[in-house]
């Protein structure tokens, strides 16, 4: 096997034990990047230069010994919306083309502190407005399980990374599925954290109250060394909480026996693929064998989650995008006066669908609005938070397909935004509430796509998500199956 | 008909933090531009505001000082505009929940006191400055006022002249800087003030249309500008017009104030919640903490001032307006228990000073030209009869001058005052013998003319006899034949 191919805790015991060198990895990733990237487009930015120099330093404090952290010298991609000092951070749009950042953002300067080695940033929807990865300003991104169809998005390049084995892991954000969703398409384990558990310092802010950063990787354990590296409490942001971050990854030890499964019937719909419902209750039926008490349980709000989501993460986002005005940094288009200069800058350098969006949540907050749409939809975002708390007093996780479909063909929902938005249906209401959710491999579809299954969590109960998710994990091949890009 | 104005002030204090409402950036002014900034108050991407305690402190300082409800749960909201000056393209401010509200305060008005209803106080950051070159198609940006932290109190449409206008920000200005809240400079700008002003038949209860008034620097631009408003809305009305909702800049040059936009053009701010801001929730305990630390406010040492120091209410007024007078005053008192004459020293000869060398442009006085222990010992002097009030002027002229004690200034230059009869009584003698014509005169009838030997016997004593005695002894001589 070749070292792209490893998982972090492969490659950290054999860089301990220095079989191998930062530097071996880092250049098999680049090489594989290499051979393959031509085809799948995962990044925007590769910063060789850098990830060689990051590797070298790896290994002289490897060859120190000492404690380090499991990431030291692990190539990690990074979404393109977290902020990197000195690291062009373009969001996918063409607005921040040119921005090259000041600073860096906390999730990633812990990421430098464990010694992890910066691969590059990977392509999104414009904004992490999108679920295909197609809504990128500068290139479309490949499904490396079937080039003619989309990795999921938005954070469908990090996916797509992982996936085609260009890095070890990748950290990606989640607002409505945005971690799952990708995962779920592109064969992968990706999980949104508690909102309040990942620092939000220098993640570009789509909705503030429902983007949380996560790990997008091969296995569990592998998010489960991610999610320890980047958990915790910021003094930056306001909404981190300071909830102990649990050693999530000695945690796993594969028992299942005693879980309570919470299956919600709202998540079984007709409409979705039938090959996603029988490979999720499967999934279901294999676990319930290994130990696992299933239980029926409603979420009777989930049919408002996608139009309560799209009223608040749209207004929130109408303000966070006003700073891209043209005036500080990024695009700009001279217009003849203020208004003009305004007008043009943001009609050129925002892509469609984010103009979509900033006039849905520019409307939803106008005068005369307000308490019919945003109003109203915090009143249903409690009501949907309440059918989760209700639902978590009978049963310890709950269990859903992540997507109703596996990826779908590049093009085929550009058309139609409201097709686009039901990707995800059943990640949104995950977001609303706050909760922790992982995405990993249960199967594949008839045409061999791959299909994911969602466990949710309590609020902070990401030790006992990861440990049933490992524990169903250990007990199948799924996650073992690579694409087949010779 | 006849009118009554109705007037609602809403004011905008900067607060005298050392840093921003929500980044470590210093709050001072006079950098060089665009020095005292940082990612998070320049609205660089992926940045996240963080709550300064000290200006929910200094909220809470002035809501307990106006007799204010304090929220024990507010919020920020995001108040959302396009300008340059504003990073973020919108301003973090409170709208629906307010830290303070439903206060008030009490001004003069005529002969008695009037309250003032608050509505509101809340907590909100400042924009930067636009610098229009003159030349170039260009405009400049300085974000250094980006994110210092303001407090806006917004009064009830309570105020019916521009003499109480004044009055209230009189009041407002001194109850901030005696909690050193705010220095109180409106030429300067961290002071603003903006006047909201209607008029309605005497006797309607319903308001009549609202014109907002800004560009005021001054308490005299606030008073000229709300009359000048008062007489074109009346104006307007008695010759059959109607009046539009709007807001007008007050022109100081040429004393009116001109349409600025109409409320068709009025922004809709999209005011929501900040998601990056927790609702901000204060205790009881830090609440009585803050109440217990506030000073004695201007109102209530006025009061004191009157009963415990017999001061007229005048002194007392002007006395307490500011916190370092007033305390200059009581130090002195302290030492030598003649407040009137205290007073009296204070609001002339120091004021004099105080204004000539423009320390009352500092929100607290450090160094005062005399010391209140210095002033405190001269009064005393006069009132023992060491020297006279006439000595005494020049005893004051040299301890500002040489910043020396009065007993060391007196003593090394001779001053004391002559009280021995003998050497007076050997004056006088000399006057009297040395002007016949004029002793004749007064003998004569010319009673005038006695203070002609005054001068002549304290000019003989250079100025320190007693002026008592010397009258006394005067009076006796030229009354023997």
């Amino acid at each position: 096997m070749s070292l792209h191919e490893l998982t972090i805790h492969e490659l950290a015991a054999r860089l301990k034990q220095r079989e191998i060198s930062s530097v071996d990895v880092t250049q098999s990733i680049f090489a594989r990047i290499e051979a393959t990237e031509e085809r799948i487009g995962s990044y925007i930015t590769l910063c060789q230069e850098s990830a060689l120099a990051e590797a070298r330093r790896a290994d002289e404090r490897l060859k120190a010994g000492g404690r380090s952290s499991p990431l030291l010298g692990i190539p990690i991609a990074l979404k393109d919306i977290f902020i990197t000092k000195g690291i062009r951070t373009t969001c996918s749009s063409k607005i921040l083309d040119n921005f090259v950042p000041p600073y860096d953002g906390m999730a990633v300067a812990k990421l430098k502190n464990a010694g992890a080695v910066i691969v590059g940033k990977t392509n999104m929807d414009e904004f992490a407005m999108g679920s295909s990865t197609e809504n990128s300003a500068f290139s479309v991104t490949r499904n490396p399980w079937n080039v003619e169809r989309v990795p999921g998005g938005s954070s469908g390049g990090s996916a797509a990374a992982v996936a085609a084995d260009q890095c070890i892991a990748a950290l990606g954000t989640d607002t409505g599925g945005s971690i799952r969703q990708p995962a779920a398409c592109c064969g992968i384990v990706g999980l949104k954290p508690t909102y309040g558990r990942v620092s939000r310092f220098g993640v570009i802010a789509f909705a503030s109250s429902l983007d949380q950063v996560g790990p997008m990787a091969k296995d569990t354990a592998d998010c489960a060394l991610l999610l320890e590296a980047v958990a915790g409490h910021d003094p930056a942001d306001s909404t981190s909480v300071p909830a102990p971050v649990a050693a999530y990854a000695t945690n796993l030890d594969g028992k299942m026996t005693g879980v309570k499964l919470g299956l919600p019937k709202e998540y079984f719909i007709s409409g979705m693929q039938p090959e996603v419902e029988q490979a999720v209750k499967a999934a279901v039926r294999q676990m319930e064998q290994n130990g696992a008490e299933i239980i029926d349980v409603s979420l009777p709000h989930t049919e408002y989650a996608v139009a309560v989501y799209y009223i608040i993460a749209t207004a929130e986002a109408s303000s966070n995008l006003a700073r891209y005005d043209g005036m500080k940094y990024g695009y700009r288009a001279r217009g003849k006066d203020l208004a003009e200069t305004y007008f043009r800058t943001r009609q050129e350098g925002f892509g469609p669908e984010v103009k979509r969006r900033i006039m849905l949540g520019t409307y939803a907050l106008s005068a005369g609005y307000y308490d019919a749409y945003y109003v109203k939809a915090q009143k249903v975002r409690a009501l949907i938070k309440k059918d989760f708390d209700e639902a978590f007093k009978k049963c310890d996780l709950i269990v859903t397909p992540t997507s109703p479909t596996t990826a779908f063909k590049i093009g085929e929902k550009t058309a139609d935004p409201l097709q686009m938005y039901l990707s995800d249906i059943f990640t949104i209401s995950v977001n609303l509430a706050g909760l922790p959710g992982l995405s990993l491999p249960c199967g594949f579809d008839n045409e061999g796509m791959p299909i994911g299954m969602q466990i949710i969590g309590k609020h902070f109960d990401e030790a006992r998500m990861l440990k049933i998710a490992h524990a169903y994990e250990s007990a199948t091949e799924w996650h073992k199956t690579k694409p087949k890009l010779s | 008909m006849n009118y009554e104005p109705v007037i609602g002030l809403e004011v905008h204090a900067q607060m005298l933090t050392a840093s921003k409402i929500f980044c470590g950036c210093a709050t001072r002014f006079g950098d060089a531009p665009n020095d005292n900034t940082c990612p998070v108050c320049m609205g660089f991407p992926g940045v996240l505001p963080v709550l300064n305690k000290r200006v929910v402190e200094f909220a809470i300082r002035l809501g307990l000082a106006t007799h204010c409800e304090i929220s024990r749960r507010s919020r920020f909201a995001r108040k959302n505009y396009f300008y340059p000056d504003l990073p973020k393209g919108y301003q973090i401010s409170q709208y629906e929940l307010p830290v303070c509200e439903h206060g008030y305060l009490e001004i003069g008005a005529g002969e008695g006191k009037k309250k003032i209803r608050l509505t509101r106080i809340h907590m909100e950051e400042d924009a930067g400055k636009n610098i229009h070159e003159a030349r170039g198609d260009y405009s400049l940006v300085d974000l250094n006022r980006t994110g210092v932290p303001l407090l806006e109190i917004v009064s009830e449409p309570d105020i019916r002249s521009s003499a109480e206008a004044g009055n209230y920000l009189r009041n407002l200005r001194a109850i901030v800087q005696y909690l050193e809240v705010c220095d109180g400079n409106m030429e300067e700008g961290s002071f603003r003030c903006d006047a909201n002003v209607s008029v309605r038949p005497v006797g309607a209860q319903e308001l009549g249309t609202k014109v907002e008034i800004k560009n005021l620097n001054s308490f005299k631009a606030v008073e000229k500008a709300i009359d000048s408003e008062i007489e074109r809305q009346i104006h307007t009305l008695s010759e059959g017009g109607k009046l539009v909702q709007e807001t007008r800049l007050w022109d100081a040059e040429r004393e009116v104030t001109r349409s600025m936009r109409s409320k068709e053009f009025a922004h809709d701010y999209r005011y929501f919640p900040d998601p990056d801001l927790l609702p901000l929730v204060v205790d009881d305990k830090w609440i009585a903490e803050i109440e217990s630390s506030l000073p004695e406010l201007p109102a209530a040492r006025e009061q004191r001032f009157v009963n415990q120091y017999g001061l007229p209410r005048y002194d007392a007024e002007v006395l307490t307006g500011r916190r370092d007078v007033a305390d200059y005053f009581e130090t002195a008192v302290k030492l030598h228990g003649n407040p009137k004459a205290i007073s009296n020293w204070v609001m002339g000869d120091l004021f004099r000073v105080i204004k000539e060398r423009k320390l009352d442009e500092a929100l607290r006085i450090r160094e005062w030209p005399v010391p209140a222990e210095h002033l405190a010992a001269m009064i005393k002097m006069i009132d023992e009869g060491k020297i006279s009030g006439k000595i005494a002027k020049s005893v004051f002229s040299e301890m500002l001058a040489s910043g020396a004690a009065p007993e060391t200034i007196v003593r090394e230059k001779g001053l004391e005052q002559v009280s021995d009869t003998a050497s007076i009584e050997a004056a006088v003698d000399q006057v009297i013998a040395g002007n016949p014509k004029v002793v004749a005169d007064y003998r004569g009838g010319n009673e005038k003319s006695f203070g002609f030997f005054v001068g002549q016997v304290m000019k003989a004593t250079q100025g320190k006899a007693s002026p008592q005695i010397v009258n006394e002894i005067l009076r006796r001589k030229l009354a023997a034949q």
